[in-house]
């Protein structure tokens, strides 16, 4: 265990490191958000439908899925792990004494939580004081704010549990790009990054609610609007725990898997 | 120019040498502007209309921009990566050659996978010039392909300032992709449902609106007054280039090389 913390540490320092982009992150997030927001803005102002999602609960789900991105993007590419594998470096990752997955692992989440904790921390203070329309509200009472805070983490995990099967494919594949573009693309889809969940035709929402994607941005982001009322967000964190044991056990798998028939690339 | 094609050709060859690869990226572009297209049209199954936009004619708007943004990342991609170019220092080599540098650099790189994109856009062109209730002249034709080219030449001139900066900074900055991505993102639904602050930065700075509005109300018959003005509107996005090519130049005169 100790060896994984160290791991996480010292990924956790690297990232921060790169704090001139973060803040150009920042800007272009903010830019973003901005415009998406003007965007909805627009869609809302015919007032004539009645949306299943109020403006406001809509605002608060942008900015905190433009803070957390780093939480919630399938696609952070850690490109030392893909030139681990293609080279054949992978040989020393083996010789090392502590189980491969939980490394990974642990380098994968510490490098999600440096960028965000960069980046979100100043995104979510700034939108707290924004003027009217753009303004991210703040949760209505302690207890949302800690189930959200719960469901973000839990989320974070299954997230990068998911990507973990990513790199385990590559394996497999041995070349990076574009199959797992393919992957990104859908999941991303599915999570609710590219129009949020609620907004979705019905028949595509019973989809995604049976897949393990939403659980990582829309749900938490829900949770934290007060969207999603406190009952339903409990049994969401059971599912939220299923999911992660099951995608742990099967990367688990299939990393033992891989590796048994691991080809070292010459290097 | 006839350098540039020797050089297009060859990208080509190399790119293909990796058929199975090539075909999936392209095929991933694909997917990447049809994700943000399908949530487009769930957005209007539900709303309808947008400012009194319907879907067909921001379909439309979609196509063009992204035609143009796909066009330019295939052909200014070394002007994106540029920052590699500066940082190792390549750029030295660019400079002994008895060629414009601008040619070289255009020619260091293309991103033929990006014809993914362009199929996709192209997809959403025919389908939504085919449903608009518009009376099709040549004029109108001849419009539609200067909002593309207008479009391509914006973006380009775009990642020619953000390469040119590389020349101060060395090092790329993420910043640059507000007017890149960003443009993209917003440029998408017509720049009038914006706030006035951001129409006014994006069609007098910056002239988005010159390609993906004040056209768009001419081909859809709704411009006012003049409609030679909006028709011809695309050409101040050409026009755009000029300045960036002459800030290029002035980098180029401030290159210092990092000598590694």
């Amino acid at each position: 265990m100790k060896a994984y913390v160290s791991v996480f540490k010292l990924r956790l320092f690297h990232g921060m490191q790169y704090r001139a982009a973060a803040l150009a992150g920042i800007a272009t997030q903010f830019f973003w958000g901005f415009i998406i927001i003007m965007v909805y803005e627009a869609f809302y102002s015919q007032g004539s439908i009645d949306a299943p999602i109020s403006l406001d609960e809509l605002i608060s789900y942008i900015w905190l899925q433009q803070a957390f991105l780093a939480f919630i993007i399938l696609w952070f590419r850690d490109n030392e792990l893909f030139q681990l594998i293609t080279t054949g470096n992978i040989a020393y990752e083996l010789c090392r004494p502590s189980g491969i997955y939980g490394l990974w692992y642990a380098k994968l989440l510490a490098q999600r939580l440096a960028s965000a904790l960069l980046r979100s921390m100043p995104i979510i203070a700034v939108a707290l004081f924004l003027p009217q329309p753009y303004q991210l509200l703040p949760p209505s009472d302690l207890s949302t704010f800690l189930l959200f805070a719960m469901t973000l983490l839990l989320g974070l995990l299954i997230m990068v549990a998911l990507s973990m099967l990513m790199y385990i494919s590559v394996f497999v594949t041995l070349s990076p790009s574009g199959s797992l573009l393919m992957f990104a693309v859908l999941g991303e889809f599915l999570a609710g990054m590219v129009i949020p969940v609620p907004l979705m035709p019905i028949w595509l929402q019973n989809i995604v609610n049976l897949l393990p994607f939403r659980y990582s941005a829309d749900f938490p982001f829900r949770v934290y609007s007060g969207h999603i009322p406190y009952n339903d967000a409990l049994t969401g964190i059971l599912i939220q725990l299923a999911w992660l044991a099951a995608l742990i056990g099967i990367g688990w798998f299939a990393m033992a898997k891989a590796l048994r028939r691991v080809v070292v690339q010459g290097g | 120019m006839r350098l540039y094609w020797k050089y297009v050709v060859i990208l080509f060859k190399s790119q293909m040498q990796y058929r199975a690869s090539f075909w999936l990226l392209a095929l991933g572009q694909f997917l990447v502007p049809f994700s943000v297209f399908a949530g487009l049209y769930f957005l209007f199954e539900r709303f309808e209309q947008i400012e009194g936009w319907q879907f067909h004619e921001v379909a439309l708007c979609f196509a063009v921009i992204h035609m143009s943004f796909s066009l330019s990342e295939c052909f200014a991609r070394g002007f994106d990566n540029f920052s590699g170019m500066v940082a190792n220092a390549e750029f030295d080599r660019v400079l002994v050659r008895p060629r414009g540098t601008i040619i070289q650099v255009l020619g260091s790189k293309f991103e033929f996978t990006r014809a993914g994109r362009l199929v996709q856009s192209l997809l959403v062109l025919a389908w939504a010039v085919s449903r608009l209730p518009v009376e099709w002249t040549l004029l109108k034709a001849v419009t539609l392909m200067l909002m593309v080219i207008s479009g391509t030449f914006i973006f380009t001139g775009i990642f020619i300032l953000a390469a040119t900066l590389c020349f101060w900074t060395v090092q790329g900055l993420e910043i640059v992709n507000i007017f890149t991505d960003g443009g993209r993102q917003m440029a998408q639904y017509p720049l009038q449902i914006y706030r006035k602050w951001v129409t006014r930065f994006f069609t007098f700075i910056i002239p988005f609106g010159c390609v993906n509005y004040l056209p768009l109300l001419y081909i859809l018959d709704k411009a006012p007054g003049n409609e030679w003005l909006y028709m011809l509107a695309p050409l101040a996005g050409i026009v755009f280039i000029l300045p960036c090519l002459f800030v290029w130049r002035i980098g180029v005169r401030h290159y210092r090389s990092t000598g590694s």
